[in-house]
């Protein structure tokens, strides 16, 4: 089992589900988080002194999936989350020892089918 | 004791002479009525006089015996509703400063500066009633008020028999409304001053020492100043001009928050210590915006009520007003625009109520065009105010010093400049042929008033602070005042809260 975590930006997640649908993923966990990369933040003004905003809102999705489905999940989170410029975001792929479905007591790639 | 005397009186109608002695009101009360018309565009008076008739012929044919000594009854219950309902819209106002102030503090003091403003509402109200309005217009010397304290009269108005005025309150003997009416218009009044303070000392001062200060200032503070210039005291005497307090409310109120700020310090993180200027963005535009706009709305019976008569100049005190407003938006979006490089949000409200501000001392005795250059001027500087308080490390969240002082000293200089007597007879401005008089006046009025309301305030900062304490430990002002005074959160996010709770009792 592979763990797939992408960091994407925001307005791309209904695009990212979209397309990880099609290649049959059924579940996906997302959280919003902050961060920078080689984007660096922006600076703001209020009541004429400037700030910079460093941590840019971001979208982390964490998908767990049999071996045999990652590059097609890879594929589809690359192709859909792009834009071409900074800040597209980045994604990792990590080994799983083992999943469980607390429902059924499941395990292994049951759990994640 | 001299009835027969050409009585001195400001334009907005207040009576300055001494009370009367009980044995010669009869003969004061013609005087006083007719010195009321004076006062008023003639136009106006035969608007007046022609609604009045119609009115008073359907309904009362009584008060019709002596055409000049009782006051109509009509016209009585139309100036206690005007002055009611007037009233009742600067009671909004506290709504639009509890949503200014908030908005432009940060999330983690949201609840403390709503509770201060809350409760703001009722000390004013208790205090004023205690010993507020008896100091700023009960009968006393030129300098402070001495009778009425907790409203107690007696007083006769309003005026509907011919016994003339009998009382404790005559600087307000010339508007003919009961004296409850006198007082809850007067009383909101009071409410505002008080809450100016809250949003330039808030985020680090003292729950309590802020709410002991707010008490002392309606109860000894505003109603000294405020007895010199409405309460027939000896600036109205010279001549002093204000009609719905520029200085009296909002430069007392302005110069009582400088203080604050001074007493207290920058919040920590505001100012490095190389000396540069740090942004702390408030919470909510929204929030601020919406107060913005209900303070404007409120500001409609700020000064239009202050003729405390329904009367058509309500209509031209209102249009002065809107139009002040409009310009101070316009010139401080184009002037933080020019000067900062983007129209700033909370400079543009900022910038309505600078206008307001300004225009309050003379929106009853300026042209409708020379209101928009009062606030096309208020509009540049509050914007340049805020940055130069900024730059000499006065710490404001809210720019209440750079509405309510800068530009409640502008408004009031500003009496001496536009003042035309083309449109109310009485007072005349540099501008219009008056020479320096006025301005003379204006100017002595805004220092003797500062330099009291400085020194009294740094006495009452003092004292409060010896006797409570006046800023938050660091830890306090880190952790907000929210949590760490109130024990209370504006928007709790809390695991323990909502839906987490209803499941685990699941």
């Amino acid at each position: 089992m592979k763990k797939v975590e992408a960091i994407i930006k925001p307005f791309k997640l209904e695009e990212v589900k979209e397309a990880l649908s099609a290649v049959g993923i059924q579940g996906i966990t997302v959280t919003e988080v902050k961060g920078f990369g080689r984007q660096k933040g922006h600076k703001e003004l209020y009541r004429g002194a400037e700030y910079v905003v460093e941590f840019l809102p971001k979208v982390k999705l964490e998908i767990v999936i049999p071996d045999d489905k990652l590059e097609g999940v890879v594929n589809a989170i690359v192709k859909a989350a792009s834009t071409g410029r900074i800040g597209d975001g980045k994604l990792f792929v990590s080994i799983v020892d083992d999943a469980i479905r607390i429902r059924t007591g499941e395990s292994g790639n049951l759990a994640i089918e | 004791m001299t009835p027969d005397a050409a009585p001195r009186r400001n334009l907005n109608g207040y009576d300055t002479r001494p009370a009367l002695a009980p044995g010669t009101v009869t003969k004061e009360k013609t005087t006083m009525k007719q010195n009321r018309q004076h006062t008023r565009p003639a136009r106006a008076i035969a608007a007046a006089a022609g609604a009045l008739a119609i009115a008073s012929g359907a309904a009362h044919a009584a008060a019709a015996e002596d055409a000049v000594a009782p006051l109509d009854q009509t016209q009585v219950l139309l100036d206690t509703m005007w002055v009611m309902t007037a009233g009742f819209l600067v009671f909004f106002m506290n709504a639009g400063f509890a949503l200014v102030e908030s908005g432009f503090c940060r999330s983690k003091n949201a609840v403390n500066i709503l509770t201060k403003n809350f409760i703001v509402v009722a000390i004013a109200s208790l205090m004023f009633w205690a010993t507020g309005f008896a100091l700023m217009f009960g009968d006393g010397s030129a300098f402070i008020g001495l009778n009425g304290f907790f409203l107690a009269g007696p007083d006769n108005s309003p005026l509907t028999d011919s016994t003339g005025y009998q009382g404790v309150f005559s600087s307000l003997a010339w508007t003919g409304v009961p004296l409850e009416a006198k007082f809850f218009f007067q009383l909101v009044f009071a409410a505002t001053a008080a809450t100016i303070v809250s949003g330039a000392v808030a985020e680090r001062i003292k729950f309590q020492a802020y709410i002991l200060f707010a008490a002392l200032l309606v109860a000894v503070m505003y109603p000294v100043t405020g007895h010199w210039i409405w309460g027939g005291g000896w600036l109205a005497n010279l001549g002093f001009h204000d009609f719905a307090g520029s200085t009296v409310v909002h430069s007392v109120g302005g110069w009582a928050a400088l203080l604050g700020i001074l007493f207290l310090g920058p919040r920590i993180g505001k100012y490095g210590k190389d000396g540069s200027i740090n942004a702390i963005p408030g919470h909510s535009m929204a929030l601020a915006t919406l107060g913005g706009l209900i303070l404007w709305l409120g500001w409609f019976g700020f000064n239009p009520g202050s003729t405390m008569a329904a009367n058509t100049d309500i209509a031209r005190i209102a249009v002065t007003t809107a139009m002040a407003a409009a310009a101070g938006v316009a010139a401080a979006t184009a002037y933080a625009w020019l000067r900062l490089g983007t129209p700033d949000l909370s400079m543009i409200v900022n910038g309505s109520l600078a206008g307001l501000v300004a225009i309050t001392a003379s929106c009853a005795v300026v042209s409708i065009t020379d209101s928009v250059f009062i606030g096309l001027i208020a509009g540049a500087l509050v914007v340049e105010a805020v940055i130069t308080f900024d730059k000499l490390h006065i710490d404001d969240p809210v720019g209440a010093t750079s509405v309510h002082l800068v530009n409640g000293i502008w408004g009031t200089l500003a009496v001496g400049l536009f003042a035309n007597p083309a449109v109310q007879d009485g007072v005349t401005g540099l501008f219009h042929g008056g020479g320096f008089r006025q301005l003379g006046v204006q100017v002595l009025g805004v220092a003797v008033v500062g330099a009291f309301t400085v020194a009294l305030s740094a006495a009452l900062w003092f004292v409060t602070r010896a006797v409570l304490g006046m800023r938050v430990s660091p830890d306090e002002e880190y952790m907000g005042l929210d949590k760490s005074e109130m024990g209370l959160e504006a928007y709790p996010s809390d695991v323990t809260t909502g839906e987490y709770t209803r499941a685990r009792e699941a």
